[in-house]
């Protein structure tokens, strides 16, 4: 792998392009996540750091490693901005993750809200990583709000359906300057490498490892899976036919110079 | 064959006899219950009817294991898949539903399990409900908490660990005003992180006022879902208005609750068709209200003071886990709560399947947990419990036993936004 290849958030720099996601957390999940596929980055719900000494998972965050706190719990764009100040307020960093969701048994984003929410915590120095349903209006939008990279869902968070929303996470990933990360509903390494493959500049799971037979051999299984599909998209992807076959005399080969 | 409810004190006098044999005997001596009395709120809302048509027309003896092998293939359950796993057709697949359940509640919940403890602040009661050890005609020691024994009580939980309370009381406007609950959920906010109620049913903007006093959630039990049978159950006071409580989650709704929780007590009525009311209940209320986090019980009949012959009859663990199991699969997103009615054992094993929320360090009495946690004398009254508890495992047993399962004991999720 190319040491340059950097994947840049709001001017920070990082080597791996696996984040674990928040939900399903429990020590063990963290180191793996760490320790074998690679993360730097951890999303942590402030609800469950909120929490008095015996379980905290601010404890379990190892040095090094930056934290992304996230809005988990927030219905409206108020809710979020009051939780990520609170974030801060608890020494977890500029890094915040906008959910902001108003249905309980999908848990699907709220795409306008998190616009709104995006650009009022930008303007106070957040490094906004906000969670979307892939719509390229609202991409831009964040964009615009000031976004530090625009995280579209693949499927139905913890669904471990893989890339549902695959053709408009391309538009996504083809039309927005920023780093396009796929979160939610990430269930296998193949679909993670698929995700890479794209040119999303990062996955994020949970579900996926948490869920795992052997978290540590599923989180190794990942770092491979992330590392194989971007190396493919930066070596550029060979042709693939789709339909057809392909004529081995070109058809323009009756031109005369 | 049914309980027997009916026990005469030995304290009450002759025409308090007289009218509690009356309310018992002469169901024209009885309020009619589908009657909302003064002062309650009338919604109009359209849940109740489908709820009621769900349940009326379902007849659990035409599913098949047939039907139930086929449901089990389903990626998704539909309301007739969830009807067929409540049936008895689907009991000989109890272990293939759990299996079901147990994938249905790692996709959602991970290997969570968030523990509470309930707090009884008073045990007055101006109801005659036959099951209920708080009845008006039982005769057991009445209290209640001041807002000083509240506070005494809060911090001992609150020392023990415990971030999340419920708070309980008899159903008696009278003694336990919405007034004194707020100051108990005030003083609660003080030291707990989640805060819920589990009250008679008020209106909207009551449920409004205690929101803004610092509860979240709010419990309600319908008891049984067959409106003919409640009125034979709860013979007199406000609760025997049926449709009343049936809107109290919706009101609650209204009122700015973030969550409402939902149960039937099993036992009382045919638990197949109460099990199916109360999801559906949920599944509507959902789809109206899909920001409110929902999440459902599965109480069985207890014994009480005066009566230890209670018991939820034909409901027996096999039955439970079925329910359980089928409302996992059928809602596979709401929150489960066991309580300490269960044994250990039983609580052990459904929270590997299909629970996700268990209480722990239980007294359902009045102002005992100082003695209970503590094993100190008690040094003033102590107020009598609603029912006998089975699993009485403190905190620290609970937290560390849901480790050994391999499961991850949660004391907090919860952030007042």
């Amino acid at each position: 792998m190319n040491n340059d290849d950097k994947l840049i958030l709001g001017g920070h720099e990082f080597d791996s392009r696996f984040i674990l996601g928040s939900g399903k957390y429990s020590l063990r999940l963290i180191e793996a996540a760490v320790q074998h596929a690679g993360a730097q980055i951890i999303t942590l719900a402030v609800r469950r750091a909120n929490t008095k000494e015996q379980e905290s998972i601010l404890d379990h965050i190892p040095q090094g490693v930056t934290l992304l706190p996230n809005t988990s719990g927030a219905r409206t764009a108020q809710e979020a901005v009051r939780i990520a100040r609170l974030a801060r307020e608890l020494g977890c960093g500029d890094f915040v993750k906008i959910e902001i969701m108003k249905d309980s048994k999908y848990l699907l984003p709220d795409n306008a809200e998190t616009v709104k929410a995006t650009e009022i915590l930008s303007k106070e120095g957040f490094v906004v990583m906000p969670y979307m349903y892939p719509d390229l209006y609202t991409a831009r939008d964040l964009v615009n709000a000031g976004a530090a990279a625009v995280m579209p869902l693949a499927s139905p968070i913890g669904s471990n359906k893989g890339l549902a929303t695959k053709d408009f996470i391309q538009i996504l990933i083809d039309e927005i300057d920023l780093p396009i990360i796929v979160d939610a509903g990430i269930g296998r390494p193949s679909q993670a490498c698929e995700a890479m493959e794209m040119g999303a500049a990062a996955v994020m799971a949970n579900t996926a490892l948490a869920t795992a037979g052997d978290l540590p051999v599923m989180a190794k299984a990942f770092r491979q899976a992330i590392e194989a599909g971007r190396s493919a998209y930066l070596a550029g992807l060979g042709r693939v036919i789709t339909r057809g076959a392909s004529a081995s005399d070109p058809l323009t080969g009756f031109l005369r110079d | 064959m049914d309980n027997s409810f009916f026990v005469d004190s030995a304290h009450l006098s002759k025409e308090a006899l007289e009218k509690k044999h009356r309310l018992e005997n002469d169901p024209s001596f009885r309020k009619n219950h589908m009657e909302y009395l003064e002062g309650m709120e009338v919604l109009q809302s359209d849940i109740c009817q489908k709820v009621m048509a769900q349940m009326k027309s379902y007849d659990y003896a035409k599913y098949t294991a047939k039907d139930v092998k086929a449901v089990l293939e389903h990626e998704t359950c539909s309301i007739e898949d969830f009807k067929a796993l409540l049936s008895p057709a689907a009991e000989p697949f109890l272990e293939q539903m759990a299996q079901r359940a147990r994938l249905e509640t790692s996709k959602h919940f991970g290997n969570t399990v968030y523990i509470f403890t309930p707090l009884y602040i008073a045990n007055y009661c101006e109801n005659y409900c036959v099951y209920c050890g708080f009845n008006c005609y039982n005769d057991i020691n009445r209290m209640k908490l001041s807002e000083q024994q509240i506070e005494h009580e809060m911090k001992v939980i609150a020392d023990s660990g415990m971030e999340e309370i419920l708070i309980l009381t008899g159903e008696s406007r009278a003694k336990s005003d919405v007034k004194y609950i707020g100051e108990a959920c005030k003083l609660a906010r003080k030291y707990f992180r989640m805060v819920g109620l589990e009250i008679y049913p008020v209106n909207t903007d009551e449920y409004k006022y205690l929101h803004e006093c610092g509860a979240d959630y709010v419990t309600v039990f319908q008891e049984t879902y067959d409106s003919d049978r409640y009125e034979q159950l709860h013979l007199f006071g406000h609760k025997r208005v049926w449709p009343y409580r049936f809107d109290a989650q919706e009101r609650a709704i209204l009122g700015g609750m973030r969550g409402v929780a939902f149960s039937a007590l099993l036992g009382l009525a045919d638990f197949r068709k109460d099990a199916l009311a109360t999801a559906m209940h949920v599944y509507y209320l959902q789809r109206k209200y899909p920001h409110v986090e929902m999440s459902l019980s599965c109480p069985r009949l207890r014994p009480i003071k005066n009566n230890d012959t209670i018991n939820p009859l034909e409901v027996h663990e096999k039955q439970l886990c079925q329910i359980i199991c089928a409302y996992r699969i059928f809602l596979p997103y709401v929150g489960i709560t066991v309580s300490s009615r269960e044994s250990a054992r039983f609580r052990n094993g459904i929270v590997k399947i299909a629970a996700t929320k268990i209480s722990a360090g239980v007294s359902t009495g009045i102002g005992d947990h100082e003695s209970k946690y503590t094993g100190k004398e008690a040094d003033a009254p102590e107020g009598d419990e609603q029912f006998e508890i089975d699993d009485g495992r403190s905190l620290g047993t609970m937290y560390k036993d849901i480790e050994g399962e391999g499961l991850q004991p949660v004391l907090n999720d919860y952030l007042y936004v």
